[in-house]
């Protein structure tokens, strides 16, 4: 595991900077002409869970949609600063959001399978839509391994062809994890995935995220610090303003953001202070 | 950048090709719709200015609808207009609203389900059906039974005077009522639920008994969306052709009787726009529909404004 | 003390009774007709033209074909404008414009069919002067729009946000998104909504008076004059004719059982998506 190496940047920000696949500087999200979030600058390093946590309206969930471009689908929404995935900004003009898409995949809050879908069509929509899969062999297998991966396979091999929407909550969200794997992302989003979830799913996605950490660059936003704890390497905590606009306050190893935060409004939100 | 799989960029590249003609078709769609209705307004100017021009405002009060003199003005048909919608309004709004607080508040399920179904077909049921009915069922209990109780009691109204017709302003202001009681009602009835959400327990809980509930708290609060309802159903009434051609008589003609036949601006356009054989007879017709158009615009718009402060069809956006 | 319970008991009573009364017309209309209508409902009713004045018999079932060939064009045309209008002010429907659309769409639809009617006689009728079929699907089209963009809207609107995100978070084309995710998730109200825009101009008759005119004979043309059932029922009740008021009642009849079928589909329709 690479550790972050702290840059200071304006405003104290570490910044892990080696082996990251994902580089966010200095970033700042409007909905119309509202700030909902500013200045953050951040790397995600590669093969790790890091995890956002913060109290709720701290913009945690809008930066993690301005790392796939989905921000921007809401309409009024705009970004401006960069996002490096690989070296390239993903805002760059000549830059495809649909190509982005599909290398940056995301989990959201409530699970939210495609309501007329079996679970073999749902699951390999985005393979279809890319002009791949496209015989029902090559779906089944793809079906398949993506479902081994979300540990969910076992549980629907013989209902594929039935509705996503039929199947419990735990499953629906495991089957949207299984869904984002099979376009072969290189980034993860997640969401806060098991907000609307019982103790018992919970703890399978959960064991799930750390399984998929091997693989993938991960990024998890979390409303619960005992499981930002449980899960990621790295915490990346975040915080608004008096003035509601949201940024990063202090990123790091996850270990030492919960014993030795370098900053107390950190501490006190750890503590249970407020939030 | 790990070099992304030529055929899915390929693919990726058309994926935004079809996303902008995507756009581009709903934008289209938007635009036809507005284009048509602008359309609708400028068609039927265009098709009016010749009347427009002979006749200007003079159209509106003079009262001689004559083709073969080519003189055409509208009072009559404004008169029959109004007079057969008020009474529509007069009779629909007490009813409606009366029967919308019943489903609203003090039905029991069991029956405010069924009623409230029923009621919502009353609207589905085609005009020229309500016409027919108006025609062979209701026009001759008018003639034969209820104007002669009027003109009984009431005769020294000059409304209620003079000779009987079975096709009258009053059937055709009986028949308008039917058709837009529904609306009266279905409209009144989401607004007085929304209202009831409201007050549930205060007056209640004062010692008031529904009824009294319902008079002095609900529908004083439901006043602007019940009104609105009311305005909404009066433009239906003043547009509707068919049932009112068919029961109205078919005179130009201003009578102080409520029992003589009358003319709509509606149901002279039905009738008499086949047959305008001169330009300025149909420009004539066609400027009747403007002033529908224009009428029916504002009422509409006037009653959206007051329901829409109430329901907020549109999600609150 | 008394007195206004009195009163409060009456003041329901006479509620119910105009709820009653309003229910009561309805009932009172369908005895009517099926009983005015039925007799006259046959064979040779439902499957021939129209005789000619003094010859008994004769059908309407150049007038059903006529209605279902102009309502049909007619979806055609309404269907894809008032679809994706909808689909304009569920997804991206904000600021002035999107509310002067709804603004409009409302107010559209309280505007008379007559002059709807006169509206497409200016531009169909008048030009090629000629009655037509086509010309009744495009004042008819006018009439359904509003309802399927109301409606459409609402059934968009309803899918969850996170639906329409989910797929573009794979990936895939927002047109893709919407049109293979959220519109078949929407079909129920969608569906709703079109199957009570075609009840409300399947018993339509003003327009049709200048528009496609009616015909005695059977006519497959849309280009040319056209019977419909709803005029053939104005045509034959203000006719002098006994036997033709008799076929008024028996095409009500028709009419409006097409209509009420139409209107509980709907609502079945609309229940599928509830119950879910």
């Amino acid at each position: 595991m690479i550790s972050p190496i702290p840059v200071p940047t304006t405003g104290q920000i570490h910044v892990p900077a080696r082996a990251a696949r994902l580089v966010v500087e200095d970033l700042t999200a409007l909905y119309g002409n509202r700030v909902a979030l500013a200045g953050v600058s951040i790397a995600f390093p590669e093969q790790s869970v890091t995890a956002l946590i913060g109290p709720s309206g701290c913009g945690k969930s809008t930066f993690l949609r301005c790392l796939n471009r989905i921000h921007e689908a809401a309409g009024t929404a705009t970004v401006r600063g960069r996002v490096l995935l690989d070296g390239q900004d993903i805002y760059a003009p000549e830059v495809n959001p649909i190509v982005i898409r599909r290398r940056v995949g995301m989990v959201f809050q409530r699970a939210n399978p495609f309501p007329t879908m079996s679970i073999l069509d749902d699951v390999t929509t985005g393979l279809r839509y890319a002009g791949r899969a496209r015989t029902r062999m090559e779906r089944v297998e793809q079906a398949e391994r993506v479902l081994r991966m979300a540990a969910l396979w076992d549980e629907v091999k013989d209902k594929l062809n039935q509705p996503g929407i039929a199947l419990s909550g735990g499953q629906q969200q495991r089957l949207c994890i299984a869904r984002a794997l099979a376009v072969n992302p290189d980034i993860l989003l997640m969401d806060e995935p098991t907000s609307a979830l019982d103790p018992i799913a919970t703890a399978q996605i959960e064991e799930l995220i750390t399984s998929l950490a091997d693989a993938y660059t991960m990024v998890c936003v979390s409303h619960n610090m005992q499981q930002a704890a449980r899960i990621s390497d790295f915490t990346a905590f975040m915080l608004a303003g008096s003035d509601y606009v949201g940024h990063l306050v202090e990123v790091g190893e996850t270990d030492k953001i919960f014993t030795r935060p370098q900053d107390q409004r950190t501490e006190d939100y750890i503590t249970g202070r407020f939030g | 950048m790990v070099p992304f799989d030529r055929l899915e960029e390929a693919h990726a590249r058309r994926s935004v090709l079809s996303d902008r003609s995507f756009i581009a078709a709903i934008y289209c769609a938007t635009i036809v719709f507005v284009a048509v209705v602008v359309g609708l307004f400028v068609m039927l100017f265009a098709g009016s200015w010749p009347a427009i021009q002979s006749f200007g405002l003079k159209f509106f009060w003079t009262s001689s609808w004559n083709p073969v003199t080519s003189q055409f003005g509208a009072l009559p048909m404004i008169y029959g207009t109004v007079v057969s919608s008020a009474i529509a309004i007069l009779l629909a709004g007490f009813v409606g609203v009366y029967a919308a607080a019943y489903l609203a508040d003090f039905a029991p399920r069991l029956v405010a389900r069924p009623l409230s179904f029923l009621i919502e077909l009353l609207a589905a049921v085609p005009s020229v059906v309500f016409g027919l009915w108006g025609l062979f069922v209701l026009s001759p209990v008018l003639r034969d039974r209820a104007d002669p109780f009027l003109e009984a009691h009431f005769g020294f109204v000059p409304l209620f005077s003079g000779p009987i017709f079975g096709t009258s302003l009053l059937t055709a202001g009986v028949i308008l009522a039917i058709m837009i009681v529904p609306t009266v009602c279905a409209i009144s009835r989401d607004v007085i639920m929304a209202v009831l959400a409201e007050h549930r327990e205060g007056s209640l809980a004062l010692g008031a008994t529904r009824w009294e509930t319902m008079w002095r708290v609900i529908l004083p609060g439901a006043k602007s969306g019940i009104f609105g309802a009311c305005v909404l159903a009066l433009g239906r009434a003043l547009g509707e052709t068919i049932a009112t051609t068919m029961v109205i008589g078919n005179k130009p003609a201003i009578a102080a009787s409520l029992f003589q036949p009358s003319y709509t601006l509606a149901s002279v356009i039905a009738n008499e726009f086949t047959e305008a054989t001169t330009a300025l007879y149909q420009s004539a017709l066609i400027e009747l529909g403007l002033l529908l158009f224009l009428v029916s615009m504002v009422v509409n718009g006037f009653a959206r404004l007051l329901t829409w402060t109430v329901l907020r069809p549109s999600r609150g956006r | 003390m008394r007195l206004r319970h009195l009163a409060s008991g009456a003041g329901v009573v006479g509620s119910g009774l105009c709820a009653g009364i309003a229910a009561g017309i309805l009932m009172l209309i369908l005895a009517y007709v099926v009983r005015e209508g039925a007799p006259a409902v046959n064979w040779s009713f439902l499957t021939g033209v129209p005789h000619p004045v003094g010859v008994p018999g004769g059908g309407v079932a150049n007038g059903i074909v006529g209605s279902a060939i102009i309502v049909g064009l007619a979806t055609v045309i309404a269907l894809p404008i008032g679809t994706l209008t909808g689909i304009y002010l569920a997804l991206y429907g904000r600021g002035p414009f999107a509310d002067a659309i709804r603004f409009l769409a409302d107010v559209l639809s309280g505007i008379p069919s007559i002059a709807i009617g006169l509206f497409a006689y200016t531009i169909f009728v008048a030009p090629f002067r000629h009655f037509s079929g086509a010309s009744a699907s495009v004042a008819f089209a006018i009439l359904m729009l509003p309802l399927i963009i109301r409606t459409g809207e609402e059934a968009i609107g309803g899918v969850p946000k996170r639906v329409r995100e989910g797929a573009l978070a794979l990936g895939i084309s927002s047109y893709a998104a919407t049109m293979h995710v959220v519109v078949p998730a929407a079909r129920a109200g969608l569906m709703t909504g079109l199957l009570l825009a075609v009840a409300r101009v399947t018993g339509e008759t003003a327009p049709l008076l200048f528009t496609a005119f009616g015909s005695q004979f059977w006519e497959l043309n849309p280009t040319n004059p056209m019977a419909s059932l709803a005029l053939q029922v104005f045509t034959y009740a203000i006719s002098p004719y006994e036997d033709w008021h008799q076929q008024a009642w028996a095409g009500a009849l028709l009419l409006i059982l097409a209509v009420f079928i139409l209107n509980v589909l709907a609502r079945f329709a609309l229940r599928s998506r509830t119950s879910r």
